[in-house]
């Protein structure tokens, strides 16, 4: 047990009648971090972080908010705040009001009230606006009203369920931004549950990617993109293309063309044999053959992305997908049918168990 | 191109003149007669004449002062306990109901599918001196040997509170129905316990339902003459008993016409204060 984690989640299992939604799971959430559960709907992660908000009580298993257990405890018993989904704002009282709700139930003073609601209404950019209510705002600026209204609770954990969501996608790249300087700021340790993978690579300091209940697999944004743990994980985040083999050596795999690719040492992880998947990311692949694995192919299809071309070429073991940057103006594109070598190094590949 | 094409803008005012001929017909028009008729002196044998007659309010006033504030002390206690008993059934069929919910609607109207009158008349049955109700609370003590319920306030006020409870339990449900259940998450996540989060969000957010309520509870409670009819005695006679008995009795339609008027518009005035005392601003979210 780590003395700095705020959130700790020991075999937590929570059913629904007959459904499992949450299965055994252990979590650790470091202090201060950014921390974000990532996975498709009904995966968990929103029922895991209900039962940390305590809207949900976990069927097994305990929740720490750091040295103490609140398991079992109501939401207004926890440290811990939520910015929801809809931003739940309380269309009858003003922006004011929506804010200081929390500050005011836990018996803060008047002048105290007026000064921490007033600082975090400015922190939101939302200064000036006490009076208004909710719905005489736009969604971006209901989403900060959400965001301060948790926030001047200075909670020790702050809980987002998809909270840009319902925001356009300009928006929401702003947003984004914002949420990291405000965590910046604080230091408050931020939970967020998202489906979107940009969101949670381009905000979270460690990512649970789930799947069934379960984390599939714990770590920062790039460990987890360039290692994937699962083919699971290596199709949830971002685009891969796996190249079904049988182990043929320490550092070996053996595709289905017959041709043998060399992986790095300790990709295998002890492997020796039995079913794999060697994979590669699209922009890891090279369109010539100066690599140390070589694949031969034609190409079926092309889209210019204007940061990127994308090709797909067809090989003998699969079609693969390959993302080439637009890096010089006029690069010229391959036209559907050309003939070409693929080829990567064996230290951008990763290896995961055959599905 | 036909003249409401070219007219469009009519169309509005077309769509609202068969209520504005309804009012009319039915409302400005009858209105208009009870003030002219109010205003009136002589009896039924040699005929009405419009004499400006202000004294029949002075009159009307003095003589019946005593049931025209008895019935809106009768109807202010129904509403009162109208409301108490119908905001907690309302609540617990918005958010308890789930899948019964339409069919404890229909209980909640059951009672209208039998005619008032006769409703009225079964309260008669039930509060009898020898009924099972008096009976009972005799036996507790609560009432006295020869205590008992009919012909009583109380059975007034219970009546008129029974026969307009689906007038208070409807409105109430439709607003409560339509609170949403994430805010009341939203507000024990800031530190409200349950009774908190009531009193802050859902109860602030039921206020429409509350007016709606408490005006379609009040106003035909204050003028009702049934309840006080069957159910009590002339000690427990309403400004209702008093206009039917004047205009249909005694056919003193001058008097009868200046109560009716004083009725509504003290019923007008009560409505005034009480929408400025619950905030017309909150009752509009």
């Amino acid at each position: 047990m780590s003395a700095t984690a705020d959130v700790r989640l020991e075999r937590v299992t929570k059913h629904f009648e007959d459904v499992v939604a949450v299965d055994d799971l252990s979590l650790e959430i470091p202090s201060g971090s950014f921390f974000a559960m990532l996975g498709p709907s009904g995966c968990g992660k929103t029922t895991t972080l209900r039962m940390i908000g305590g809207f949900e009580q976990p069927s097994e298993g305990r929740i720490f908010l750091g040295e103490s257990d609140v398991t079992g405890l109501p939401p207004y018993r926890r440290a811990v705040n939520t910015v929801f989904q809809s931003y739940a704002l309380f269309p009858h009282l003003s922006l004011f009001e929506n804010v200081a709700f929390g500050l005011r139930r836990k018996g803060v003073k008047g002048d105290e009230v007026k000064k921490r609601t007033r600082e975090m209404l400015e922190l939101v950019g939302l200064g000036g606006f006490e009076k208004r209510r909710p719905r005489q705002l736009s969604g971006g600026q209901q989403q900060r009203v959400a965001l301060a209204r948790a926030l001047v609770n200075r909670p020790r954990v702050l809980l987002l369920d998809e909270p840009l969501g319902a925001l356009d996608l300009k928006l929401r790249r702003q947003m984004q931004l914002e949420l990291k300087r405000i965590q910046n700021e604080l230091k408050i340790t931020f939970v967020h549950v998202t489906h979107d993978q940009e969101e949670a690579m381009s905000m979270a300091d460690q990512i649970a990617i789930m799947n069934g209940g379960r984390i599939e697999q714990l770590g920062g944004p790039a460990d987890l993109y360039e290692k994937p743990a699962t083919a699971f994980v290596a199709g949830f985040l971002g685009a891969s293309n796996l190249l079904d083999g049988e182990v043929c050596g320490a550092d070996a795999v053996r595709i289905a063309d017959g041709t043998v690719l060399r992986v790095a040492a300790g990709a295998l992880a002890g492997r020796t044999g039995g079913s794999v998947a060697v994979g590669v990311r699209p922009e890891k692949l090279r369109l010539d053959a100066s690599g140390v694995n070589v694949l031969r192919g034609t190409v079926t299809e092309t889209s210019y992305v204007g940061v990127s071309t994308q090709y797909i070429v067809e090989t003998p073991a699969a079609d693969l997908v390959v993302y080439v940057q637009n890096a010089a103006p006029g690069a010229g594109t391959l036209a559907p049918g050309s003939a070409v070598s693929l080829s990567f190094d064996p230290e951008v590949a990763f290896v995961v168990d055959h599905v | 191109m036909g003249f409401l094409h070219r007219h469009r803008w009519l169309t509005p005012y077309g769509l609202l003149a068969a209520g504005l001929g309804w009012l009319a017909v039915f409302f400005v028009v009858p209105m208009y007669y009870l003030a002219a008729t109010s205003l009136k002196s002589g009896d039924i044998d040699f005929g009405y004449a419009f004499t400006w007659a202000w004294g029949n309010y002075a009159h009307a006033l003095g003589r019946y002062q005593e049931q025209l504030l008895r019935s809106l002390e009768y109807a202010g206690i129904a509403t009162l306990a109208a409301f108490l008993i119908s905001y907690p059934l309302a609540y617990w069929i918005a958010f308890r109901g789930g899948r019964w919910k339409n069919v404890l609607l229909l209980l909640v109207i059951a009672p209208f599918f039998v005619t008032y009158l006769i409703r009225t008349l079964a309260w008669q049955t039930i509060l009898a001196d020898d009924g099972p109700v008096a009976g009972f609370l005799r036996t507790i003590g609560v009432l006295g040997a020869d205590g008992r319920l009919l012909a009583t306030s109380f059975a007034v006020v219970a009546g008129i509170t029974y026969n307009f409870l689906p007038f208070m339990a409807l409105p109430l449900y439709a607003s409560l129905e339509q609170v949403d259940k994430r805010l009341v998450e939203a507000a024990e996540d800031l530190y409200a316990s349950r009774p908190v989060a009531f009193f802050k969000v859902t109860f602030p957010l039921s206020l429409p339902g509350v007016f709606a309520g408490t005006m379609l509870t009040f106003i035909p409670a204050a003028g009702d003459f049934i309840n006080a009819q069957l159910l009590g005695t002339p000690q427990q006679a309403m400004i209702g008993n008093v206009i039917q008995s004047r205009f249909l009795v005694l056919n003193d339609y001058p008097e009868a016409s200046a109560l009716s008027l004083v009725l509504m518009l003290a019923i007008v005035g009560i409505v005034v204060v009480y929408a400025r005392a619950l905030g017309t601003e909150r009752l509009g979210t």
